[in-house]
């Protein structure tokens, strides 16, 4: 789960991280009330959960109250990378001298977190990685102690941090390795973070990711959660313990386990189709699950066919072919279904599905082929 | 001979009493695992499965009494890091982690645990591992494969099962296949059973699938290349799978332009590994 960067950014303020004074706005009048509270100039940034916000001019300077309400009105009608803006935040303008990057996250090869800095802040870490990989410091980190001192000065030592800030970035270093660790987060970073023109360490922006799974954990969090940002789709298929992800293509795939789905959309594109999803209903889905499963695929109007590809184990076939025919009992469709069930209760569940009019395949590669035909064939007609 | 698990293994089974738990432990009994002990805190003193299985309340207990050689983990998430660190405790040789959703850093601190010990942990988020005609730690179903000469090691589920059905109707059977679980942190890699595959005898040639997200192929390449002689077929999913979202597994995903399924699968060929585009292409390029 993804935090807003005004979200991020009071829990950072919680962890003794210096934040500019601001407050988020649903409304441009809120912004310009905001604005003139703080006084001055303001900036006006867009809250939605994409990189590359200022790129798009979603991040915009406001010398006084009254252009800060006419940005946030322009920016609140922008859509960012398909996102529609809901929120700005009104932070007071800082001057800034250098820009850094501080971030934790989570080493997946050496199994523990790692602080990652940087003296080019303010451009995105990836970006640095590839064309400045030597302006990288790392440091792994063990996440069952604390940041240490030392560990902080090491890190301010090789991003040339002026000696007067050590004890200040060490603050800063520390609060966001307990945020991190304290949150369960996959990521805490500050980018950039800067020094003013006074001499001040601030966070101007933050960005957080949490562990889903780790959810349970923190029911204080998950109510940051902006529903808002997850397609209705991907939502609904939350709901219901599936997981899918929309794609481009035309294809819709129901699959039981996550290696086999993705193995399945690129058997599709392999024999020339395009997968219109990804969906993986589980272990052990019954038929109510499938049946919202295949009501899902069935309402993405790019659907011209759809494959089913079960590998029973835990889950029988013989459930998933009863969630599928509750489905179309619901929802007519003229749409070819190819279905493919092998494994528990196979036979059951092709007797079943034997009374619709479902193409039947005996191996993925076959069942590929056919919903790529079986497309072609309405191209056709 | 196989790697892991034998007819010999002593499993002890955390989570027995609970619903998968009770399931899966009939499964394998049937199968032929020796099953020898079952842990539920505060249950101890129960007898399942039909009267054969002594439960315990603690690990080190059960071990004690039992002799319990390898473990497995059905308990629900939000007790599977205490799970796996009973397990270290209590110097089991060997611990499979079958749960799903184990928050990432519990798995940090595992991991770091583990560090100063001896123990072996597959998983979590994985199918286990099956000897086949011998034994199984796990829900890898008992007759989609039978006794052979193939290692196979995967990060996937079902898609594991898809490939040992394969191999199986084109008459190969397998030495033992391990599922080493769809987390971005797991307890073994995939170099870790690649060696052991490497220095068993009874296993001919490696399958090896993988999946987007994070360097274990790529790391896995580089030890064949080095350290094998054995011929690695290999078969990775998500070539189709988009950039920064996640496939389901919480460790299949593609971040910061690293994991793709392209690179992967580059790296693999230049080692010398056959790459298949589908499952049921596997027994062709064994043949």
């Amino acid at each position: 789960m993804k935090l807003h960067e005004y979200q991020s950014k009071r829990l950072f303020a919680k962890y003794g991280i210096p934040i500019p004074r601001g407050r988020v706005a649903a409304t441009a009048s809120e912004a310009k009330l905001i604005a003139e509270e703080l006084g001055g100039r303001v900036v006006v940034k867009s809250q939605v959960l994409v990189g590359g916000r200022g790129k798009t001019g979603g991040v915009r300077l406001a010398h006084d109250a009254e252009e800060a309400e006419d940005l946030a009105t322009q920016i609140m009608g922008m859509k960012i990378k398909g996102l529609p803006v809901r929120k700005v935040l009104i932070d007071e303008a800082a001057n800034i001298r250098t820009e850094i990057y501080l971030g934790v996250a989570n080493d997946r090869r050496a199994r523990c977190p790692v602080m990652i800095a940087s003296a080019e802040g303010g451009i995105e870490i990836e970006e640095v990685a590839r064309t400045m990989p030597e302006k990288i410091i790392r440091l792994h980190l063990d996440p069952t102690q604390k940041l240490r001192r030392y560990q902080s000065f090491y890190i301010a030592q090789s991003i040339e941090l002026p000696r007067d800030l050590w004890r200040d970035f060490y603050k800063i270093a520390y609060g966001l390795y307990e945020a991190y660790l304290n949150t369960d987060a996959n990521l805490a970073e500050i980018n950039p973070l800067v020094i003013t023109d006074d001499g001040r360490l601030l966070a101007l922006d933050g960005k957080m990711v949490l562990d889903d799974n780790a959810l349970f954990l923190h029911a204080e969090l998950e109510e940051m959660r902006d529903l808002d940002e997850e397609a209705p789709e991907e939502r609904r298929a939350r709901m219901y313990g599936l997981s899918y992800v929309k794609l481009d293509g035309n294809i819709g795939c129901m699959v039981n386990g996550a290696g086999l789905a993705m193995v399945t959309m690129d058997v599709i594109k392999l024999f020339g189709g395009e997968p219109a999803n990804f969906l993986d209903i589980g272990g052990g889905a019954g038929a109510e699950k499938v049946s919202a499963a295949l009501r899902i695929i069935l309402s993405d109007p790019n659907v011209k066919a759809i494959l089913i590809n079960v590998f029973g184990g835990i889950t029988r076939c013989d459930e998933v072919a009863r969630g599928v025919l509750s489905a179309l009992e619901e929802m007519e469709s003229n749409i070819p279904m190819i279905a493919r069930l092998v494994g528990t209760n196979e036979e059951g569940g092709r007797r079943l599905l034997a009374k619709s009019n479902m193409i039947t395949a005996i191996s993925l590669a076959d069942a590929a082929q056919k919903a790529v035909a079986a497309v072609k064939k309405g191209d056709a007609e | 001979m196989s790697i892991l698990i034998d007819k010999d293994t002593r499993l002890l089974v955390q989570g027995i009493t609970g619903r998968e738990g009770l399931f899966h432990s009939n499964k394998m009994m049937n199968y032929g695992t020796k099953i020898v002990a079952g842990v539920t805190p505060m249950k101890g003193g129960d007898w399942v499965l039909n009267g054969k299985v002594p439960v315990f309340d603690t690990m080190k207990r059960a071990v004690k009494a039992t002799g319990a050689n390898c473990s497995v983990i059905f308990v629900p998430a939000r007790f599977a890091v205490d799970a796996m660190l009973e397990a270290i405790d209590a110097e089991i040789p060997l611990i499979v982690c079958i749960t799903e959703g184990v928050p990432i850093q519990g798995m940090m601190r595992v991991c770091n645990y583990m560090d100063h010990k001896t123990a072996c942990l597959i998983g979590p988020n994985c199918p286990g591992l099956i000897t086949p005609g011998e034994c199984k730690v796990g829900i890898i179903p008992g007759d989609i494969t039978e006794q052979g000469r193939v290692g196979v090691v995967s990060r996937s589920g079902t898609l594991t099962y898809e490939v040992l059905y394969a191999l199986k109707q084109h008459g190969r059977g397998v030495s033992t296949c391990v599922g080493i679980g769809g987390d971005p942190i797991n307890g073994t890699s995939f170099i870790d059973i690649l060696g052991l595959f490497e220095g068993d005898p009874n296993t001919d040639r490696v399958v090896l699938i993988g999946e987007i997200g994070g360097t274990d192929e790529e790391r896995a390449a580089e030890y064949i290349s080095d350290h094998m002689t054995k011929p690695v077929i290999a078969l990775i999913a998500g070539k189709t799978a988009p950039p920064g979202k996640r496939m389901g597994h919480a460790g299949a995903i593609i971040e910061g332009g690293s994991g793709l399924a392209a690179d992967k699968i580059r790296v693999l060929k230049n080692a010398g590994v056959a790459i298949a585009e589908y499952p049921e292409q596997i027994p062709e390029l064994i043949d």
